[in-house]
């Protein structure tokens, strides 16, 4: 469903991608994981279209992405840092994204399920970042897209609502879905990604199972594993 | 001595007969079928003090001379057409009245001023009801006093000044009452040149190509509630004395060398409660000593007066400035002429014992205003921010207007 | 776009800064009428006003919301919506709702004061046209500054800059070169340096309403042509349709090769 080849992308003298090659066709969780500035959200925004590349072919859905946009209505993204416009209430917001995208939505069900309702006539502005994030994520998973994008879908999320978060992914990910996922909380990728991506300096260093990566590291722990793939490199 | 007798006795009769003509004025009249067909041929029938009475009709004569004292009156307005021939109507007698007639095509000539009606050496004339259209000289009097040019409408088509005339001209007259006229699109309106102590009153004179009034060399000369608009300038009064101006408006004279008023070498003038409105400049003042200019209101004007070359003793008190572009300019730093309680819109002082007098001075130059005399291009910066500061900054400090010129009484309420 | 504009311009509106741009104006309005009493002197200082402030609050409002805007316009992004819509959207919904507090602001004390049985209408309404125009142009003018800026106090910076150099110090150079070269020809080159600065622009359209008698002083036959009929009204608003079109259009281009 994404197919991306040779992606290259600088921003001034910072080449952040150097020829990226991707294909994600079957379904499931991807995390695209890797240490800072290695270009992780820049590969993000570049399927999103919110950075455009130097070089190389990007499509989404069998479809080249440049001066295109509609393709967007296949993703639902969850940026990592939540700000609304302030003058705005969490339902308005709501159905702001549901009056752009042009779709229905299931807000309600997620609004019960992150027991959001008390929010819901307060403005943007008056929330703590924990509840942003469920804002955040109810505009995202409100919609019935086939590739879903969470740059760092944990963050600020109490105990409850980090398990509410992996059943929703599991449950998506079992209506066949595309699921990109970036982390830090390691524990969190190994419980949910069916596969790696692994970047460094601009490339894709590793990708497949979690399991390929242990043989190929010779590591049973996952966190080891991963900075095994680091050291490695370095040495 | 019988044939004596007979002679002394017809002539006896004679003369009784001519007196009783003249003791009960005839009427004689003229028409298009009638036995007197012209004006011409009923001047010569008439004797003095008849009426001519002319109907309706069109009469294509020209060269008419009225040598004897008659009353020529119109009926529904008869046409005498002179089909561009030359002069139409000489007066050379006193006491002619010409009442209702519309005369048409004066000839243009480049030698002689040919007029529709001219009066020579004549006087108590009365010129009135006359309409004038296709003319190159209106109304000229000419050496010629103790005469009224009352209610006449002279409309010209004048496109060219050295080609067309004026529509009321006085030359060398005294003593003329010139009231309710209308005078249009001729050279200048009305012109007085050597004539002495005449009366203008409630005359309109719009749309002609150089100046609705012009005074030359006159003196003692009063003008009041008189409408000038749309002039090459309103008026012009240049080397006169004590002329008098009350109550008249001057309006949308506009042009690059178009004038409100302009004066030029004139001294001990009244101008009072006269309206500038939508003018070019206001007044023009070149030249021109011990002027009193009170109760006007100077609005929306260019400039509401411009002060050029030596000018000195005069009075401007209790006028109202509103809203003009510039509402003085002065190409000299040396001022000698008196500023007081007047009115200016762009006043922005402050009255704190309110007694009506803004505490602080106003000075009416604009540093601005030098720099347009100066370079004229420059007006298209006019209203600037940059502009305001640089007239601020002058304003606080005076370098290039004269130091002395301010309105130490500026009022805070406007005359009504 | 029309989506992304409402949205905009309902969150604007909403905004306190409005409500302060708006009561300026009705405060102004007010006290130039209700405490003078004389409409053509209220005219004359309300175009002072409006040909400094405009371009000054339009500058400052644009880059404010831009920047302000930033996290959202990122959320837009990823929705599949066209980036110029959103980029235009916004812009417009700035700029029209800051021409809304001004239209209304000023609208309404002059509607109480009886303006519509006034001569003086339609200096008023041109007087209005000319800072919807203002507003319309620098807010483009601040989106273009914010869009190549992505560091807040430098869009800041550059945008008091653009108004000051708009506002006073242009004018000034072009006071000087007109002095300096005076024994040239100069109506042309000042008809064409005006063209190139809105501000000018909005005044000139004034002056031919309020100072046509002065204007009308100069013999220049290029000058007489310009303001003596038609041409200087015709040109000046095109030129000033001109220097909305360019911005906006730049908007329109720079968005679209822009990394977010």
């Amino acid at each position: 469903m994404i197919n991306i080849e040779q992606l290259h992308k600088r921003f001034g003298k910072n080449q952040v991608l150097k020829g990226v090659d991707l294909e994600i066709t079957k379904k499931g969780v991807f995390a695209i994981l890797g240490p800072n500035g290695s270009g992780k959200t820049t590969l993000i925004k570049t399927i999103l279209g919110m950075v455009i590349p130097d070089k190389g072919k990007l499509l989404v859905g069998g479809i080249p992405i440049n001066k295109n946009w509609k393709y967007r209505d296949q993703i639902d993204y969850l940026p990592q840092i939540a700000n609304f416009p302030a003058n705005l209430t969490v339902q308005e917001l709501i159905e702001m994204i549901k009056d752009l995208r042009n779709h229905p939505g299931e807000d309600k069900k997620l609004i019960a399920l992150f027991k959001l309702e008390p929010f819901l006539s307060k403005k943007l502005s008056n929330l703590s970042g924990g509840t942003k994030q469920k804002v955040n994520l109810v505009l995202t998973l409100m919609f019935d897209s086939p590739i879903i994008i969470l740059d760092e879908p944990t963050s600020g999320l109490d105990p409850i609502a980090l398990l509410h978060l992996k059943a929703l992914i599991k449950e998506e990910k079992a209506k066949g879905k595309i699921i990109l996922i970036t982390s830090h909380i390691m524990s969190f990728v190994e419980e949910m990604a069916d596969e790696i991506v692994f970047l460094l300096e601009g490339k894709v260093y590793f990708k497949g199972s979690i399991e390929a990566l242990k043989t190929q590291t010779q590591e049973s722990n996952f966190e080891h594993a991963i900075a095994n793939l680091l050291t490695f490199d370095h040495a | 001595m019988q044939i004596m007798m007979d002679k002394l006795l017809k002539l006896l009769y004679c003369t009784l007969i001519l007196f009783s003509v003249q003791g009960v004025a005839q009427t004689v009249e003229v028409c298009n079928t009638c036995e007197i067909n012209s004006l011409k041929e009923a001047i010569q029938m008439a004797v003095a003090g008849d009426t001519i009475l002319i109907k309706k009709g069109t009469y294509k004569e020209y060269n008419i001379v009225v040598d004897k004292p008659l009353t020529i009156k119109g009926e529904n307005y008869p046409i005498i057409d002179g089909e561009d021939k030359g002069e139409i109507i000489r007066v050379t007698s006193d006491h002619v009245t010409i009442d209702g007639l519309f005369i048409i095509n004066v000839g243009t000539s480049y030698t002689s001023d040919h007029a529709a009606i001219r009066v020579v050496r004549s006087e108590h004339f009365l010129i009135q009801n006359v309409v004038l259209e296709q003319l190159f000289f209106g109304i000229y009097i000419e050496k010629s006093s103790n005469g009224i040019i009352y209610h006449n409408k002279i409309i010209g088509d004048a496109q060219d000044e050295y080609n067309s005339g004026n529509g009321i001209q006085l030359w060398y007259s005294k003593n003329v009452l010139v009231e309710r006229n209308i005078v249009q699109k001729v050279r200048d309106g009305i012109y007085l040149e050597f004539s002495d102590n005449i009366i203008i009153n409630e005359n309109t004179s719009t749309n002609n190509l150089r100046y609705g009034l012009h005074f030359m060399f006159s003196n003692d000369d009063l003008y009041t509630n008189n409408l000038f608009e749309n002039n090459g300038a309103g008026v012009a009064v240049m080397f006169s004395k004590r002329i008098k101006m009350h109550h008249n408006t001057f309006r949308k004279n506009w042009g690059s060398a178009a004038f409100g008023l302009l004066l030029k070498e004139i001294n001990d003038a009244e101008i009072k409660n006269n309206v500038f409105e939508e003018n070019t400049v206001g007044i023009n003042i070149e030249g021109s000593n011990r002027i009193v200019y009170a109760n006007n209101d100077f609005i929306s004007n260019g400039y509401a007066v411009k002060v050029l070359g030596a000018c000195y003793a005069n009075t401007f008190e209790k006028n109202n400035f509103l809203y003009n572009s510039f509402d003085l300019s002065y190409n000299s730093k040396i001022n000698d002429n008196v500023f007081k309680d007047n009115y200016w819109s762009s006043y922005t002082g402050y009255d704190l014992d309110r007694n009506g007098i803004g505490d602080v001075p106003y000075r009416p130059v604009k540093l601005f205003s030098y720099v347009v005399n100066k370079t004229p291009e420059t007006i298209i910066l006019m209203r600037s921010l940059f502009i305001d500061i640089i007239d601020f900054s002058e304003k606080v400090s005076p370098v290039f207007t004269p130091d002395n010129l301010v309105d130490m009484t500026p009022q805070i309420k406007r005359y009504e | 776009m029309l989506k992304i504009l409402k949205y905009s311009f309902f969150d604007l509106i909403r905004s306190r800064w409005s409500y302060v741009y708006l009561l300026f104006y009705l405060l102004l309005g007010c006290v130039l009428l209700f405490l003078n009493n004389d409409l053509s002197k209220a005219i004359i200082t309300l175009m002072n006003v409006i040909i400094i402030l405009v371009p000054l609050i339009g500058t400052i409002f644009g880059v404010m919301y831009y920047y302000n805007s930033k996290e959202f316009t990122e959320l837009l992004l990823a929705q599949p919506i066209k980036r110029s819509s959103i980029f235009i959207g916004q812009y417009l919904g700035v700029a029209l709702s800051l021409s809304m507090s001004l239209v209304i602001g000023l609208g309404i004390p002059f509607a109480l004061y009886g303006l519509f049985q006034s001569n003086e209408i339609w200096d008023f309404v041109l007087l209005l046209v000319t800072g919807t125009f203002l507003t319309l142009i620098f807010t483009a003018l601040a989106f273009n500054i914010a869009l190549y800026n992505e560091n807040k106090i430098k869009g800041f910076s550059y945008s008091i800059l653009l108004w000051l150099f708009m506002a006073v110090i242009y004018d000034g150079l072009f006071l000087m070169s007109l002095i300096a070269f005076q024994s040239y020809p100069l109506d042309s080159f000042s008809i064409g340096a005006t063209m190139f600065n809105p501000i000018d622009l909005s005044r000139i359209l004034i002056l031919l309403k309020l100072d046509i008698s002065a204007l009308l002083g100069y013999t220049g036959a290029v000058f007489q042509k310009f303001f003596g009929t038609g041409f200087g009204l015709f040109i000046s608003i095109g030129a000033l349709s001109l220097w909305v079109i360019l911005p906006v259009y730049n908007i329109y281009r720079k968005c679209r090769k822009k990394d977010f």
